[in-house]
């Protein structure tokens, strides 16, 4: 049968005696470029952890390319980049893929690889700990990417960087989402909404929409996507 | 387990502390220097530089490994690399064999140094060999590694973490027998000896750097020593969750 990539039902998470997800329900489909978009706080870490296995959950069900998530085999399948880049500072870019490509069992020419895809060549010797924030952020990304996962899921990946560098980041995920691979992108710059095939837009710890760029325009008849997201929030705030 | 992802781990931690050569430096120097400051404060006592200088060859693994192994630690947990971790398909086994092995070679050329200082330049003895005293170091620096492992868990910046070392070594050195023989102290002081590791590991290098037998209590001793490393490793490995709040 047509499995989604990711399948969540009535997920719940209680983080410091706070309701952090209350109930929400969502559905991404193989090969897009999802977006989960909304004020920080609102939840978008923790729905991401949810889905990578690595979040404690008080209720609901969460299944990723068809298997619960957070088992091993998930493990090999996923890949996960944080907000804050979780890459190793006092080691060198290539020091920090050989070790995770050995994690993860992927052979030293795929280091080339990744290496390329995030435009890093040149770098591979320097410290990680000396590199500006794009670059290491970009190392993180470069060691999700190693074991060629069907499914990536990024916290943030643009966040603090230039113009020029966000739209070359944008350039690489759709190029992985043709190869293949699923994305599932946050961010709280909503002008980086256009750039998804679809939109979760998350408030407080639920799902608002799940829409596309152009139903969004359509429907609220905004052209620009940060207004339209708050015709959405209002009307809803009317409709209660 | 994996033996790939054990052996990457340990080459990666090897790394990172070579990039740290002051660190490394530091290592091999402060232990020496402390002995040779010992050497010369009880200048008028070589019985006792013998009696309280040799054992302790083999107990600065110990201290400075947990004291390391924390820290390492507990930047893998405040950094997100620990987290990243947990969500590949490496065993909490490979991180903490990776980091054991990692610790047990820098212990080892540790080790070798204050031996080598100790036994052959300063005049200390060890009549059943300093190869003997060289071993019970790496498995000092290895229960060290563990008690390090797992406490990093408790401790939520570097500052917390440094003073585990004067909360949960401190006491041990001072009981283990070290300075003062253990049935001289307070009862309470005495029972509780039984029960700290370290008590163990002196007795072992006390063993190991005077005349006499060795007897069963040296295989005791360093049963316990592995049984206490193992119980640390365990209680560690529940301390890396896949899964976190």
């Amino acid at each position: 049968m047509d499995s989604a990539a990711i399948e969540i039902e009535d997920l719940r998470v209680v983080r410091g005696g706070r309701p952090v997800l209350e109930g929400v329900s969502l559905r991404v489909d193989h090969d897009t470029v999802t977006g989960l978009l909304g004020p920080s706080g609102c939840g978008k870490t923790t729905l991401m952890r949810a889905v990578v296995g690595v979040q404690i959950v008080a209720g609901g069900v969460v299944t990723v390319l068809g298997e619960p998530a957070g088992t091993a085999e998930l493990r090999r399948r996923v890949g996960y980049v944080t907000q804050a880049p979780s890459v190793y500072g006092d080691l060198s870019v290539s020091e920090n893929l050989r070790y995770f490509a050995a994690v993860v069992g992927a052979g030293l020419q795929r280091i080339g690889e990744v290496i390329e895809v995030v435009r890093l060549s040149g770098r591979e010797h320097q410290v990680v700990g000396s590199l500006s924030g794009g670059e290491r952020s970009r190392v993180s990304l470069a060691t999700a990417l190693l074991n060629k996962p069907r499914l990536l899921v990024l916290d943030e990946p643009t966040v603090g960087l230039d113009p020029v560098l966000r739209a070359e980041l944008w350039a690489t995920f759709h190029e992985l989402a043709a190869a293949g691979t699923t994305l599932l992108i946050s961010s709280h710059v909503m002008d980086e909404a256009s750039e998804c095939d679809v939109l979760l837009l998350m408030r407080d710890g639920a799902l608002l929409e799940h829409t596309t760029p152009e139903r969004l325009r359509g429907e609220t008849g905004e052209q620009d996507l940060g207004r339209a997201f708050l015709s959405v929030i209002e009307r809803r705030a009317g409709g209660s | 387990m994996i033996p790939r992802a054990t052996l990457a781990t340990a080459r990666r931690v090897l790394w990172q502390i070579r990039r740290d050569p002051r660190t490394v430096g530091l290592l091999l120097a402060v232990p020496v220097g402390l002995l040779v400051l010992m050497r010369y404060i009880l200048n008028a006592q070589p019985l006792t530089f013998q009696a309280i200088g040799a054992p302790m060859c083999g107990l600065f693994p110990f201290s400075i490994m947990f004291l390391i192994t924390s820290i390492a630690m507990l930047r893998e947990r405040t950094t997100g690399t620990l987290e990243r971790l947990m969500a590949l398909p490496i065993a909490k086994g490979d991180v903490l064999a990776g980091y054991g092995i990692a610790f047990g070679l820098l212990a080892a050329i540790q080790a070798s140094v204050v031996c080598a200082v100790g036994f052959l330049v300063l005049g200390l003895h060890a009549p059943h060999g300093a190869w003997l005293v060289g071993l019970l170091a790496i498995a000092n620096a290895l229960l060290g590694m563990a008690l390090g492992l797992f406490v990093s868990a408790f401790a939520r910046t570097e500052f917390q973490a440094v003073q585990f070392m004067p909360a949960i070594i401190f006491p041990q050195l001072l009981l283990c027998g070290l300075f003062v023989e253990r049935h001289e102290m307070a009862g309470a002081l005495y029972t509780a000896s039984w029960a700290l590791p370290l008590t163990y590991a002196y007795d072992a290098l006390a063993r190991a750097t005077r005349l006499g037998p060795l007897g069963s209590a040296m295989a005791r001793d360093i049963c316990l020593i592995v049984a206490a490393t193992l119980v640390a490793l365990a209680l560690g490995a529940l301390t890396l969750r896949r899964r976190t709040p």
